[in-house]
């Protein structure tokens, strides 16, 4: 029964109408999976690999092929931490709030960004330019307090010097390098 | 609730009372049945069990814990407490815990005076809450023509869930987020009137414990819920019962 089902959707040629190559991997997957619905974990795990986030389309998409109502998709993906729904900015500021960090006024640094640029940690800017988060312990303890911009580690923040940081980082044209 | 053939065949004791249960029903069911009631809330009579709220903990004898009774099935000779002093009160915080949890502010809800929150508060002595209120800043949906959901008055029984995908057969609900990120969301979190498989059948709205979902145009205290309409389609449609809901709503 499910490899008659299987067999009917390979004959109809699945894909997705962008020709996005990444859903022809995503649709190996979902054969793998013989379109089992228990199976959605496993394959929203593979998007998000492919894509870097969980879009509205990859999740209508996989609604679709696993035949499942969308609520049900958003429950199941919105529960795991794992999953990201947005893409993540142009420029990034992570704030290490590891203990060290923490105590020399990471929480500081990470609420004056917030506000800076209107942004809930965790999450991107409305114009996708920057996303704020936070990280455990980056290892550089000695630098506390450390925020990562741009995947440059910068030691001993204050509030003001990262706001002035990001600030410049912000400013400057994307480059290669900025994710 | 499940009501197996034939005669009831399992012995047991429910606060002292003899009964005889049928195979396959919950400790809820043969309570209800003999008229010993069990606070609950997500529990909904032709629903699918949910046991999330835990409500309806009860003591099972020489059970070390304490037990589901909306999903646990009695066995023989089982010997069952339906309250005592510490079950009263971990009733009594789950309920205070909801209320913290939400935004119920009573004076202005369309549902005061036909909420199952409210009456649980009564049934379990709750005066104050003890717990911080927290306030959410949860949502209001008014997106649909007819309906309208409140968030901040929501307590997550997930009955409008299961009905819209059990009775009505659309799923239009489910739950998105973890923790106290959670909500009941429609589609992919999208205005429930812009829902394609909403079927505008109203289900939702009157199986819903609290003022978290209503009839729009409503004003404070004049929605009326109808949970029992659930029990009773499920029945008239398993058992050809059709005629057995007399009052009209
Ligand atoms: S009105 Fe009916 S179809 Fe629409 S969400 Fe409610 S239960 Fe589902
Ligand atoms: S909206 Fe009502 S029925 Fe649905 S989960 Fe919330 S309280 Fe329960
Ligand atoms: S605590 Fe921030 S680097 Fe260790
Ligand atoms: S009624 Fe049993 S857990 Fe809610």
């Amino acid at each position: 029964m499910a490899e008659a089902r299987t067999a009917e959707r390979a004959a109809q040629g699945e894909g997705h109408p962008s020709g996005d190559e990444r859903f022809a991997l995503l649709d190996k997957t979902l054969r793998k999976a013989r379109y089992q619905q228990d199976q959605l974990i496993e394959v929203l795990h593979v998007a998000q690999d492919l894509f870097g986030h969980l879009s509205e389309d990859i999740l209508i998409y996989l609604a679709r092929q696993l035949k499942l109502p969308p609520s049900r998709v958003y429950g199941v993906a919105t529960f795991y931490h794992l999953f990201s729904f947005t893409a993540p900015g142009r420029h990034s500021a992570t704030v290490c709030m590891g203990t060290a960090c923490f105590v020399k006024g990471a929480e500081e640094i990470v609420q004056q960004l917030e506000a800076a640029h209107d942004v809930r940690s965790g999450q991107t800017t409305e114009d996708g330019e920057l996303t704020v988060s936070t990280a455990r312990c980056v290892g550089s303890c000695g630098l506390a307090p450390v925020v990562v911009v741009d995947g440059v580690v910068t030691s001993h923040q204050t509030a003001e010097s990262t706001l002035a940081h990001v600030g410049e980082v912000l400013a400057k044209e994307p480059t290669e390098a900025s994710t | 609730m499940s009501r197996g053939n034939g005669r009831p065949s399992i012995p047991v004791t429910i606060d002292g009372q003899e009964a005889m249960a049928y195979e396959g029903e919950t400790i809820l069911d043969v309570a209800t049945r003999i008229g010993v009631r069990i606070p609950r809330l997500c529990y909904l009579e032709g629903l699918s069990v949910w046991g999330g709220c835990r409500l309806c903990l009860v003591e099972v004898e020489d059970d070390p814990r304490y037990r589901l009774s909306c999903a646990t099935p009695v066995v023989a000779e089982m010997a069952v407490t339906t309250t005592n002093w510490e079950l009263h009160n971990h009733r009594r915080r789950i309920v205070e815990m909801l209320f913290a949890e939400g935004n119920h502010i009573c004076a202005v809800c369309v549902s005061n005076g036909d909420c199952e929150l409210q009456d649980l508060a009564a049934e379990t002595d709750v005066d104050h809450i003890h717990y911080d209120l927290q306030h959410p800043d949860a949502s209001v949906d008014a997106s649909h023509p007819k309906y309208v959901l409140d968030r901040e008055r929501c307590v997550l029984c997930t009955r409008c869930v299961r009905v819209c995908n059990e009775i009505e057969g659309a799923h239009v609900w489910d739950v998105g987020g973890r923790g106290s990120d959670s909500m009941i969301v429609a589609e992919l979190s999208k205005p429930w009137g812009e829902s394609p498989s909403c079927t505008w059948c109203g289900k939702c709205v009157l199986v819903c414990p609290t003022g978290a979902l209503a009839f729009k145009g409503r004003a404070v205290g004049e929605m009326r819920h109808d949970p029992a309409v659930i029990d009773f389609l499920k029945t008239a449609r398993d058992e050809g019962k059709w005629y057995e809901r007399q009052e009209a709503r």
